[in-house]
């Protein structure tokens, strides 16, 4: 018999990550925004969760949902675009605080969908199918942006180059 | 050099940080929204580490160290709500309460109490519990009488044994008829241990 173990196990064993996630989409203190209302609403939805739930899957469905509240309540949400992935979007600017903010800001640099498939392919750990399902689209197109997402890190990252 | 991929995973200080003050912020907002189903923390005592955790009635649980504070936490979760966050604040009062009591400076505690854990004979010899006075000591068939049903010993006996407040209500006050400390949740040394503060202060 499974039995759901106590929230605080779940914020210890997702929180970091959860907050990763939400780093590569968002500018820092947005980013600790959206984790907030991430686990504020997972703790109000736990219980009903089912015992054979992804959890982390589940978590970064919320933070995806929140991240994309957080960036329409500021005006500055992006057309949704599909494949028209050149130009990229200048959310966020780094912060001092945050020593590996160079990473997330070139993260954030990203279309939408790769920074999105990036975020919970590489920081996440979700399986493409996973992916598809919470950003739309099918299996192959998620991890085509992710593939696309690293490529472009690679080329603007300042220690990210080929190696 | 690092690629992406690994720097994503790599570990920094002020993700410790970071996440250290939004869990404050998550404990404070629960509490606020009315989520906080469950809140515990741990304090240090001289009978070791005792888990302390109460819903929005009262106290709920004390639990030492032997009885696994990871397998209190699941019962919590089975029994009560799986809402069981690390939440100090709330159990301030009690981990004061406590303190002084370890102290030798408090005699009886004054905390409301959840014993939702308890039901039936057990609950009603555990609600009897605090008459016994502090630095008294009662035998199991005392204790029987005086919840009006002297045949009960061996339910005494369990109704001790299970008691979700230990230290609070002091059920290591009950011993055997001739005397020994009997069984404790916390084990005979830590009994012994409260006994024998009780006695010296």
């Amino acid at each position: 018999m499974s039995i759901k173990q106590p929230f605080e196990k779940v914020v210890e064993e997702h929180g970091r990550t959860v907050l990763r996630v939400c780093r590569a989409l968002l500018a820092s203190h947005d980013a600790d925004d959206a984790w907030s209302e991430t686990f504020l609403s997972a703790m109000r939805g736990y219980p009903e969760l089912p015992e054979t739930a992804n959890v982390e899957a589940w978590l970064v469905t919320i933070a995806h949902r929140k991240a994309i509240d957080v960036l329409r309540s500021r005006k500055r949400q992006p057309v949704p675009v599909e494949e028209v992935a050149e130009a990229p979007t200048t959310l966020g600017v780094p912060d001092p605080d945050h020593a590996d903010d160079g990473l997330w800001h070139t993260v954030r640099a990203l279309p939408d969908r790769q920074r999105q498939a990036v975020a919970y392919h590489y920081v996440a750990g979700l399986p493409y199918a996973e992916i598809a399902q919470i950003i739309g689209g099918t299996t192959d197109a998620a991890r085509r942006a992710a593939a696309d997402g690293i490529r472009n890190l690679r080329k603007n990252y300042p220690g990210g180059g080929p190696s | 050099m690092n690629s992406p991929e690994d720097l994503f995973t790599t570990p920094t200080n002020n993700d410790a940080d970071a996440l250290a003050r939004l869990h404050r912020k998550l404990e404070q907002a629960a509490e606020e929204e009315g989520l906080l189903d469950v809140a515990y923390r741990t304090v240090d005592s001289p009978v070791g580490p005792l888990l302390l955790a109460a819903t929005p009635r009262g106290l709920v649980r004390v639990a030492y160290e032997v009885e696994g504070h990871d397998r209190v936490l699941d019962t919590l979760a089975s029994r009560l709500s799986p809402r069981v966050l690390r939440a100090p604040s709330r159990l301030d009062a009690a981990a004061r309460e406590l303190e002084e009591y370890f102290d030798g400076r408090r005699r009886s505690f004054d905390l409301p109490l959840d014993l939702s854990l308890s039901k039936g004979f057990r609950l009603l010899v555990q609600q009897h519990l605090p008459e016994i006075g502090y630095a008294q000591t009662r035998s199991y068939r005392q204790v029987a009488e005086l919840v009006g049903n002297p045949k009960a010993v061996r339910a005494v006996g369990t109704a001790c044994a299970t008691n979700p407040l230990p230290v609070v209500l002091p059920c290591h006050r009950v011993l055997r008829a001739d005397g020994t400390t009997g069984g404790y949740a916390g084990g005979p040394a830590a009994k012994a241990t409260l006994l024998n503060l009780e006695a010296a202060a």
